[in-house]
């Protein structure tokens, strides 16, 4: 019976993924609609600088009079692409070299070895480094996220193989001389899935508040992007005078990356076996 | 004993190595030539391999890398291409905020997150166990920034308690430091506190649910001896570790709670080092910080044989 059989009997996901998963799905509508519902996120307008919500605008305006609603959806747009990107390179990256690792010996010892190197230098300051050399762009940004998330993740789902390697049914495929391809896919997938889709939901909003953090310290996205980080950055010393223009990015911020982390947690708990009562 | 201290301090070698490589190749490598960066537009070929020779990049990059480790090793981490000073004293004019930062933090977060964390799995299930795990979701998912705007809009703003911003030395006296402190330590404490009060909860409670704890209850031992020595001291391994491997935490977050708030510490001198593109500095401050987490993860490995006897080396 493979996992995927064994869901169905299982319990129901719980309210906090759904409560989740509305938040996204709401942010992404927010974001995909983003340039037909709301103007244009750079234009400046002096003369309406930090127009309190309501008067100028639904959320007001910010220190260069630029809409604050246009720049939180324009910045959905920005924080959920990265934290796509990230969690899709992540999870490349660290399935290759796990791969590469329970597959080669040799490679084994020195991938984990400069792991080890990378997870000493913390995660802020290994991006800072990165983007300091590479410039800022969506890519670059990405790359200089997904990096620092290596380390974790590729212990994680190396960890999974080596285990999953050793189990009854995959002796059994491999005396009985199943391809490759087969192996990976029937045999060992099943059980290395789960695992991966919670770490990737974990990357994603660890992504997204890596990329606020660089955007509010001015390293990351430029201001022609929007970003929500960026904004409480570049309106931080407006905050006794116009507080809303700091609290309302940052209220976007947290309910989506709660609502990641709400999801995560969900279905860790409900792809875990044993909190299934044994499979 | 002694033996496995040695043979862990020769295991902590690779990785340093391997993570100082990591910087140089980022920070040395990437950016091109710093001779090019230094002579300015208007240079000629000579003047260009002069500068290239005094700041000795016109050697291969492997006789470069050891050159730089070894003076790194003895305490040079080389000049700012900006102001020219050494960057170790650039370090250490800043280190005095940080540190006053970073050491009640620590003493904070440890506190709190046993308290919690134990009071959680005591009663697990309860209100107060689901307050505690409500807070450290929360606590892992807020940002660092958010969580200061917070508090100052709370404390500072509205009811006047403390300071917006800014740091006030030792030298000012301790109440005008500690005042300026409070919100800034608070800030950085928040994610460390949720993931150590985490891992506390869950280990705590499988320690709880054994059976010399029930014993020590049936002897009728005080709550507070069981929790001591029957629970946290059979808890402490896994929560040793997550605090040392949660140390990267606090490392980038002193850039920005310094941000946050104004505070002129190590944290400031990367961000500033990088508008101005300053590399020696952010190689150095880069390094440093490897260098703590390595060092404190080194203890952490040495801590387990105190912390739990049936570890042997």
């Amino acid at each position: 019976m493979s996992a995927v059989q064994i869901r169905w009997t299982g319990p129901q996901l719980p309210l906090s993924f759904w409560l989740g998963f509305a938040v996204l799905t709401v942010l992404a509508v927010l974001a995909v609609l983003a340039p037909w519902i709301a103007d244009n996120p750079n234009r400046l307008a002096p003369a309406q600088r930090l127009q309190p919500p309501g008067a100028g605008g639904l959320f007001g305006t910010d220190a260069f009079g630029r809409d604050l609603f246009a720049r939180m959806v324009h910045g959905a747009r920005t924080s959920l692409l990265i934290g796509l990107i990230v969690g899709g390179l992540t999870l490349a990256m660290a399935a290759a070299l796990a791969a590469l690792c329970v597959m080669v010996r040799a490679a084994d010892a020195i991938v984990m070895r400069v792991l080890d190197g990378l997870m000493a230098i913390p995660n802020i300051l290994l991006a800072i480094a990165l983007i300091s050399v590479t410039g800022v762009s969506l890519w670059t940004m990405a790359l200089a996220i997904a990096i620092p998330e290596l380390p974790a993740t590729t212990r994680l789902l190396r960890g999974v193989l080596l285990s999953t390697r050793t189990r009854g049914w995959v002796e059994a495929a491999r005396v009985s001389g199943c391809p490759p391809l087969r192996m990976a896919r029937r045999h060992l997938l099943p059980s290395v899935w789960p695992v991966a889709l919670v770490q990737t939901a974990f990357v994603c909003s660890s992504a997204i508040l890596i990329e606020a953090i660089l955007s509010f310290l001015g390293v990351g996205n430029p201001p022609n992007v929007p970003s929500w980080g960026g904004v409480i950055g570049e309106n931080r010393a407006q905050f006794q005078l116009a507080p809303w223009v700091i609290l309302i990015p940052s209220a976007f911020l947290t309910v989506t990356v709660i609502s990641i982390n709400l999801m995560g947690d969900a279905l860790r708990d409900w792809l875990d076996p044993r909190e299934r009562g044994g499979t | 004993m002694i033996r496995y201290a040695l043979w862990r301090l020769l295991m902590a070698i690779p990785v340093m190595l391997v993570a100082s490589s990591v910087i140089f190749v980022i920070l040395r490598v990437l950016p091109g030539d710093p001779a090019l960066m230094i002579a300015g537009e208007r240079a000629t070929e000579d003047e260009i391999a002069a500068i290239r020779e005094s700041l000795g990049t016109d050697r291969p990059l492997p006789v470069q890398y050891i050159e730089w480790l070894g003076a790194a090793l003895v305490g040079d981490l080389g000049q700012s291409t900006f102001s020219g000073q050494p960057v170790t004293r650039l370090i250490a004019q800043r280190l005095e905020p940080t540190l006053s930062l970073a050491l009640p933090t620590l003493a904070l977060s440890v506190l709190v997150s046993l308290a919690l964390g134990t009071l959680a799995a005591r009663r697990a299930g309860s209100l107060a166990d689901k307050v505690v795990t409500a807070f450290s979701v929360l606590g892992f998912s807020v940002p660092p920034f958010v969580v200061g705007y917070a508090l100052v809009a709370v404390f500072s703003l509205w009811l006047g308690w403390t300071p917006v911003q800014g740091y006030r030395p030792l030298s000012d006296g301790i109440a005008a430091w500690a005042t300026a402190l409070v919100l800034p330590v608070l800030t950085l404490s928040t994610g460390y506190v949720a993931l150590i009060t985490r891992v506390t909860r869950a280990s705590m409670v499988e320690a709880l649910s054994e059976d010399h704890v029930r014993t020590a209850r049936a002897k009728n031992l005080g709550e507070g001896a069981i929790l001591a020595r029957h629970g946290l001291r059979v808890a402490a391994v896994p929560i040793v570790t997550v605090a040392g491997i949660g140390l990267a935490l606090l490392l980038g977050g002193f850039v920005v709670t310094e941000t946050v708030f104004n505070i002129p510490g190590v944290g400031r001198l990367v961000v500033e080092a990088i508008a101005r593109r300053d590399y020696p500095v952010i190689q150095g401050v880069v390094l440093l910080s490897a260098g703590v987490y390595v060092m404190v993860n080194l203890l952490v490995d040495l801590s387990y044989t105190f912390l739990d006897p049936r570890i042997r080396y």
